[in-house]
């Protein structure tokens, strides 16, 4: 899956961009995702296979398409000889052979395909392995292993959801403008989540990189509507994540916060880019989810490398960001914010009103946040108390580490 | 693709509602569906009240005073809509004044044998 050079990386991403573009294509008209994919699927299997060693071909649609068209109707040929055809592999056909016709230009169905597959009507949890798999074409197995699902299971939700899409009507189009802003959130969100899977993983060997994916999907996105602030306020989050991931392990593989990170493993480019696109953003259109966390993001950026003194408009952006998502996860960012400027006493009663809320209780960073809040204003034991619970609810052992040290820290400093 | 929207109420929510204007509003809605689609195409049943369930399971009958199910919210009526794709269904049925007092199903019929899509 992963090549060790360049030029087979480039020719795996030519390979899946004309492969979800041919999907998306025969997708669109003939409502038959899984259809569609059958169709390529052997295409696309030896296109991976064989680019990467002998190089992209000139056209890699026109490739694809002949491939799959012969295959299709050998296909067609054989099951002919037992029944008299079957009418959905007869269509395939006709819609490939069609394609072919139409030479180098294939419409650009992606986007339509996206928001078919983060459609309210398909389950939340699913949206992202959809998009994943049929405009990326990674495998049930590639996908089932960030998001933690067994890859059968995984396998058995993607065929399920695609019949959904075919039987309930689920339309490949661009949503009507009233609804626009929603559910380009929920391509964004989907595309996000993936982001956020693969960001937890620390790179194993042989698994595609997933939120390599996921930067690749939201590119996708803001190239396919630039008119739209809200996806290149995503991708500007990302690439701030991105720019410092070097900086959030020592060498020893240690967990280290945001404000010790040696702020010159940061990736400049990456930063300059995340910059560029959220200017961007800010340009046009109404105030978003990502823009805000976006520009929380520049606000830190600005504060780690010019010393440029960004609290206050950090606790700013988070209110705004509260008033557009009630979130209680922003009540409790806001909050950590909210102790560099008035202390950890105010921070701790800004989260009091969290106490109550069931979600939080099983909320690692709430814990977190809590015991660092609380050993900041001498509350030792209580402290001790929340960081054991984050300890408890941690999975990233290099985190749960961290937590342990503060938590003897605690320990040394109480009086005995 | 031909839709049946299955229309559920909360029959006490339903009934506290302002009948004159409750009434007024899905007669407007009547009127725009029929215009939309040709035709009015639903029927509105008496409550759940009225409602008699019969089984028959090895031989025997029951015939039991009451609805299928004893739930807050009960069927009560159909409409079928044409519509190009599911959120063009989903649009009659957030129209219907009856997604405010219980919930509505969507369900694609299944087209005649020989009718493609």
């Amino acid at each position: 899956m992963k090549h060790e050079n360049e030029a087979g990386r480039a020719a795996e991403r030519v390979a899946r961009e004309s492969y979800g573009r041919l999907v998306a294509f025969l997708a669109a008209r003939t409502r038959d995702v899984a259809g569609a994919e059958d169709a390529l699927g052997e295409a696309f299997a030896a296109a991976l296979r064989m680019w990467p060693n002998d190089g992209v071909p000139d056209n890699p649609d026109a490739w694809l398409l002949t491939v799959a068209r012969r295959r299709q109707t050998d296909s067609i040929r054989r099951r002919q000889t037992r029944t008299s055809g079957e009418g959905h592999l007869t269509l395939m056909a006709d819609e490939i052979a069609a394609a072919s016709e139409e030479g180098a230009i294939i419409p650009d169905r992606r986007l339509a395909l996206m928001f078919a597959c983060a459609h309210p009507a398909i389950e939340r949890g699913l949206r992202a392995p959809l998009i994943l798999q049929t405009i990326l074409g990674l495998t049930a197995e590639d996908i089932s292993a960030a998001f933690l699902i067994p890859p059968a299971t995984m396998g058995q939700r993607l065929v399920r959801a695609k019949t959904r899409i075919k039987d309930a009507g689920i339309p490949f189009r661009l949503p009507e403008k009233e609804e626009l802003g929603e559910r380009v959130q929920a391509v964004l969100d989907a595309i996000y989540a993936a982001y956020a899977k693969g960001w937890n993983e620390i790179g194993e060997a042989g698994v595609p990189d997933i939120a390599d994916e996921a930067i690749w999907l939201a590119r996708l996105v803001v190239s396919l509507m630039p008119a739209e602030p809200e996806p290149k306020g995503m991708l500007a989050l990302m690439y701030y994540a991105e720019a410092r991931r070097a900086a959030r392990r020592s060498p020893q593989g240690a967990y280290v916060p945001l404000e010790e990170q040696d702020t010159s493993l940061w990736d400049d480019s990456q930063i300059h880019l995340a910059e560029s696109l959220l200017s961007g953003a800010n340009a046009g259109g109404p105030t978003g989810r990502y823009q805000l966390e976006a520009a929380i993001q520049s606000a830190h950026v600005a504060r780690r490398l010019g010393g440029a003194p960004t609290w206050p408009a950090i606790v700013q952006l988070y209110d705004h960001l509260y008033a557009l998502t009630r979130s209680p996860v922003v009540i409790l960012n806001r909050a950590v914010a909210l102790a560099e400027l008035e202390g950890p006493a105010a921070a701790l009663d800004a989260i009091a009103p969290l106490t109550a809320d069931k979600r939080m209780q099983s909320y690692q960073p709430y814990w977190a946040a809590r015991g660092h809040l609380l050993a900041q204003t001498g509350r030792a034991a209580d402290a001790h108390e929340a960081f054991t619970v984050a300890i408890g609810l941690t999975t990233d052992d290099a985190v749960k580490t961290y937590l342990m040290h503060k938590r003897d820290a605690l320990d040394g400093a109480r009086p005995s | 693709m031909r839709y049946i929207m299955l229309i559920h109420h909360d029959e006490a929510a339903l009934a506290a509602a302002p009948q004159k204007d409750l009434w007024a509003e899905f007669g407007a809605f009547n009127e725009a569906l029929s215009k939309a689609a040709g035709a009015a195409t639903g029927e509105r049943l008496q409550p759940s009240s009225a409602a008699t369930t019969v089984r028959q399971q090895d031989g025997k009958t029951d015939v039991l005073d009451g609805p299928y199910a004893d739930t807050k919210e009960q069927f009560a009526g159909y409409y079928f809509v044409e519509a190009a794709d599911l959120d063009e269904a989903i649009s009659w049925a957030k129209r219907c004044p009856s997604s405010k007092y219980g919930s509505i199903e969507i369900r694609p019929v299944v087209a005649a044998q020989g009718d493609r899509k």
